[in-house]
């Protein structure tokens, strides 16, 4: 039975939900958890009925907000003060940053970004993209103890009925040591929408649009997604949107995560435009449209009842 | 025996390509369409060097060899074979210059292309010589202290945005052959009329107009070697220029060889990608095919001239071989596209009226086979 | 003022990825190697720096094979001013990139004021080199940057992270940074740049050279292997108003548990 701590990141005042994959993944090791600052009770609770044994509040000077040296003194100097073999965290953007060099504290190696992990008579074997997720290969590693995996988020998914541990809170003082790289502002996610070459998530009409106002729909479900709008070359001809909004052979050739196609029937210099998404979801009335081809997830239906449906139930999953 | 390209070589092509890519690629359509002069891309591929590839470094040029020169040509007529004509259009104006021009003259007409960005026109066709070009008209008489010259040209490429003119004249018609004579022109000159913008099938994006010369005086100094070498100078450009232009069809072929690949596999008919159809393999084989040897011939063609070889022969198999097989390889590109390939939606129907023009200009495929069987019948 | 800019050389964005046939690692014959895109980056921004800072040397830095130099000759094609190369395998893990890196840079006898690198790698996806970097060399780091502004030894970076939102630190130099697209728009190397950079200078050092064994490999990888192929769409019928609201949470639903993309 390996020995691991878990490091947590709080999004207002929650645990980030990737800690909670990696604690019910971890069932049948011994599991802590290491919290940055403090971490109400009901937070507590939902750890330990993931499995946490011992929550330890890291707490100390200057580390009310992230600072990667800071964070990083912090955790290794607690780490070196108990004897983990596993240190596991969320491959976010801050796990990202910071795991590497709380690894490099301990000449340790980070597995980062793994997808799937089990342990092999004790020691941990990962499985990761490589190459832009063109191939998997399995990862394990060597070397000084303990060792740092990251967890690339809605990976290994929530255990149905996980193994609860003690739960046990106690608080740490910590040491955020010499700190030369700080944050001197945030500044909030700008509301002006990424080019759809660069977005993560698209959301496209097609001629079933039947007007530019219509589209209103569309954006209303992009702003809860943080999706940019898209606009077939039939809905693009026929007015309904600029050139500039244009999918496809002669529009923009696009490559999201999530691309939800809405009354697009999916003539074949669209899909030439979208076809490398990674998920396609597509709304149309007819059953036969070559879009539901390509289609992950194809709804046959009115996207005019369709989308607003969809648009509240994305506010509900996303909690917005 | 050697075929492979040197390290630097292949960074140069990388470099070409990338720009063909980036820059020319995703507007070539509307440039097209918009029968635009592509003036911003012109700048940016001189910036980088890619331009006026014959100049010597003695006259600030990089140095660049014929095969380094072709290289450039093939990606940027990949790109896109319009602009790439009024790139191209720099070199075979320069060309002459190059060849026939005395150390002053080349210090005076190259080095201000390294310097900054220009244009240059090649004026030699006229509305009644095209193939004949020895018995052009446009007529270059001696007016004392200066030349002065008449007559009229047609099909000249760049000429509404050129900053020089080679033009070819005859300094008494009844000389044919021995009167032509080659001249370097201010465009700016008195007496210099530029017609209106051809509308053009194909090659929309390059500038083709006709130009008078109404009593056009230009200096003494200008003309490019002895009176009545014109066309020991033309003859000894074009050796230079055929590789060029073939390298132009081959960058054409090669485009519409990619996108019948990445189509064939990309569309399914009969429940398969229609790449696994036998007529559609057979075609795509022949385009590779042709697409193989018009590089030799065209890389051949460029090393004799780097050599310093007499390359006639082979620079007229390559030019009339590349752009019949960039004709043929662009009209199956068409077919195996069908009805898309017919709209003006999808790539390949410019790629075919693109490819028409290279069987005319720079000496016709007909043409090309007169010089043929001369060189071999001799 | 010494910039110092890893880069890596990576299988072009087209190619196809074929694992070897023991899984080992990936058929590497036939590939097209570049510079990894996200280096190029950190190569213009040393450029810029240069272009502001005239006296300022920029050196490039390369762990990986010596049969292909092409992302060393684009980066002093771009403008760097000279390199260094550790032979070595092109599957190393990060850790032992980074004690190389840091082993070239100490070679070459000069104080680094800034160290550049590309936020991760496009072949192993890691994001790691430039933060273990960082500690190795005991200097702060700022990963994933869109903005850099220089104000003497003082730097004003822009961090993104989640949802786009930006982190602004403020660090004296010396420091590492890890730069992401959108920071700066890499220029082209120039043909003059290519002839020049024939004549620049390209210093090659072993592994061995640089302090760095086996026994460095923290990371170990095997059995590579292609993803499973796509499974087929669902398609469900809502055209049934009773039933749209339930087909829908479903979609929603499978798009988190299934998809993993929400």
């Amino acid at each position: 039975m390996a020995n691991v701590l878990v490091f947590t990141e709080l999004h207002d005042g929650h645990v980030k939900p990737v800690t909670l994959e990696i604690l019910g993944k971890l069932a049948g090791q011994t599991a802590d958890v290491a919290v940055i600052g403090d971490v109400s009770a009901e937070q507590v609770a939902l750890l330990a009925k993931n499995g946490a044994q011992n929550v330890h509040k890291l707490k100390g000077a200057n580390l009310d907000k992230y600072s990667p040296e800071g964070y990083a003194n912090a955790l290794a100097e607690f780490i070196k003060s108990k004897n983990y073999d596993y240190v596991f965290g969320g491959a976010t953007s801050m796990g990202k940053d910071l795991l590497p060099r709380l690894a490099t504290k301990f000449d340790a190696g980070l597995a980062s970004d793994v997808v799937n992990f089990v342990f092999e008579g004790g020691s941990f074997a990962g499985t990761r993209p490589l190459f832009a997720g063109k191939c998997l290969a399995k990862v394990e590693l060597t070397g000084p103890k303990p060792h740092f995996i990251s967890i690339r988020p809605n990976a290994l998914g929530m255990t149905a009925n996980p193994t609860a541990g003690a739960g046990t809170a106690a608080d740490v003082n910590a040491n955020a040591g010499t700190i030369r790289a700080t944050i001197k502002e945030i500044i909030k996610a700008a509301s002006t929408k990424v080019d759809l070459t660069e977005a993560n998530i698209i959301v496209t009409g097609g001629r079933a649009m039947k007007n530019a106002e219509n589209f209103k729909i569309l954006n209303d479900m992009a702003d809860v997604i943080g999706a940019t709008v898209g606009a077939s070359r039939a809905a693009v001809d026929s007015g309904f949107a600029p050139h500039a909004m244009q999918v496809g052979q002669t529009g923009k050739t696009v490559a999201p995560s999530l691309y939800i196609a809405c009354g697009v029937s999916g003539a074949i210099q669209h899909l030439a435009g979208m076809r490398t998404s990674k998920v396609i979801v597509a709304i149309n009335t007819d059953p036969d449209a070559p879009i539901f081809t390509k289609a992950d997830y194809g709804i046959v239906g009115d996207l005019f009842t369709i989308v607003p449906i969809m648009t509240e139930e994305f506010k509900k999953l996303l909690g917005r | 025996m050697d075929f492979s390209l040197s390290s630097e070589q292949r960074e140069i092509q990388d470099l070409a390509y990338k720009f063909a890519k980036n820059e020319m690629i995703p507007v070539a359509h509307e440039y097209d369409e918009q029968g635009k002069f592509p003036t911003e891309i012109f700048k940016k591929a001189w910036e980088l060097g890619l331009l006026n590839t014959c100049i010597p470094a003695e006259y600030g040029g990089s140095g660049f060899s014929a095969v380094d020169g072709v290289l450039i040509c093939e990606a940027l007529a990949y790109g896109c074979m319009g602009m790439n004509s009024s790139f191209m259009a720099n070199d075979l104006a320069l060309l002459p210059i190059v060849i026939g021009g005395n150390d002053a003259q080349k210090k005076k007409f190259l080095t201000p292309f390294t310097e900054e960005f220009k244009i240059a026109s090649f004026c030699l066709t006229e509305p009644g010589n095209g193939s004949d070009a020895g018995g052009i008209k446009t007529t270059i008489k001696d007016g004392g202290d200066h030349w002065i010259i008449n007559g009229e040209k047609m099909w000249i490429t760049n000429a509404g945005y050129a900053n020089l003119f080679v033009v070819y004249g005859t300094i008494d018609v009844n000389l044919k052959h021995k009167g032509i004579s080659a001249i370097v022109v201010d465009p700016k000159s008195p007496g210099i009329e530029v017609g209106k913008k051809e509308d053009k099938m194909g090659h929309r994006a390059s500038d083709t107009r006709g130009v008078r010369f109404n009593n056009v005086k230009v200096a003494k100094e200008n003309m490019l070697g002895k009176p009545g070498e014109g066309w020991a100078i033309a003859m000894a450009t074009l050796d230079h220029s055929r590789p060029l232009v073939a390298s132009s069809a081959l960058g054409g072929s090669q485009h519409a060889l990619d996108l019948s690949i990445k189509y064939s596999k990309e569309r399914n008919q009969f429940g398969v990608a229609i790449a696994k159809h036998q007529a559609v393999q057979f075609m795509i084989a022949e385009m590779g095919m042709k697409v193989a040897c018009a590089r030799l011939l065209v890389h051949k063609a460029a090393w004799m001239c780097d050599q310093g070889e007499r390359n006639t022969e082979i620079a007229s198999y390559a030019k009339a071989f590349a752009s019949d097989s960039c004709m043929q390889i662009t009209t199956d590109a068409v077919q195996i596209y069908g009805g898309y390939g017919y709209s003006r939606e999808y790539p390949v129907e410019k790629l075919m009226r693109d490819a028409k023009l290279l069987q005319i200009y720079e000496g016709t495929s007909q043409i090309q086979r007169l010089v043929m069987a001369r060189e071999l019948l001799k | 003022m010494n910039i110092f800019v890893c880069v890596k050389q990576v299988p072009d964005t087209e190619t196809k990825i074929t694992p070897t046939s023991d899984g080992s690692f990936i058929e590497t014959a036939s590939i097209k190697w570049i510079m990894n895109p996200y280096d190029e980056f950190a190569v213009e921004q040393a450029l810029l720096i240069k272009q502001a800072n005239p006296a300022a040397n920029v050196s490039v830095v390369r762990v990986g094979s010596v049969k292909d130099t092409e992302a060393l000759r684009t980066a002093m094609a771009m403008g760097a001013d000279d390199a260094f190369l550790v032979e070595a395998a092109d599957n190393l893990d990060s850790y032992s990139i980074a004690k190389a890196l840091k082993g070239a840079i100490e070679k070459s006898g000069k104080k680094p004021d800034l160290v550049l690198a590309g936020k991760q790698a496009i072949d192993d996806d890691a994001l790691q080199v430039p933060q273990i970097l960082a500690e190795m060399m005991n200097l702060p780091s700022v990963s994933v940057i869109v903005g850099f502004e220089l104000n003497g030894t003082t730097v004003k970076a822009k961090r993104e992270v989640e949802g786009g939102a930006l982190e602004v630190y403020e660090v004296a130099t010396p420091c590492v940074f890890a730069t992401n697209k959108g920071l700066n728009t890499p220029r082209y190397a120039s043909l003059p740049g290519i002839m020049k950079a024939k004549k620049k200078p390209m210093v090659q050092l072993s592994l061995a050279d640089v302090g760095v064994s086996d026994a460095d490999r923290r990371v170990k990888y095997s059995q590579f292997r292609l993803p499973p192929e796509k499974p087929a769409g669902k398609k469900f019928d809502a055209t049934d108003a009773a039933k749209q609201k339930e087909i829908v949470a479903q979609v929603v639903g499978l798009l988190r548990t299934e998809a993993k993309i929400i």
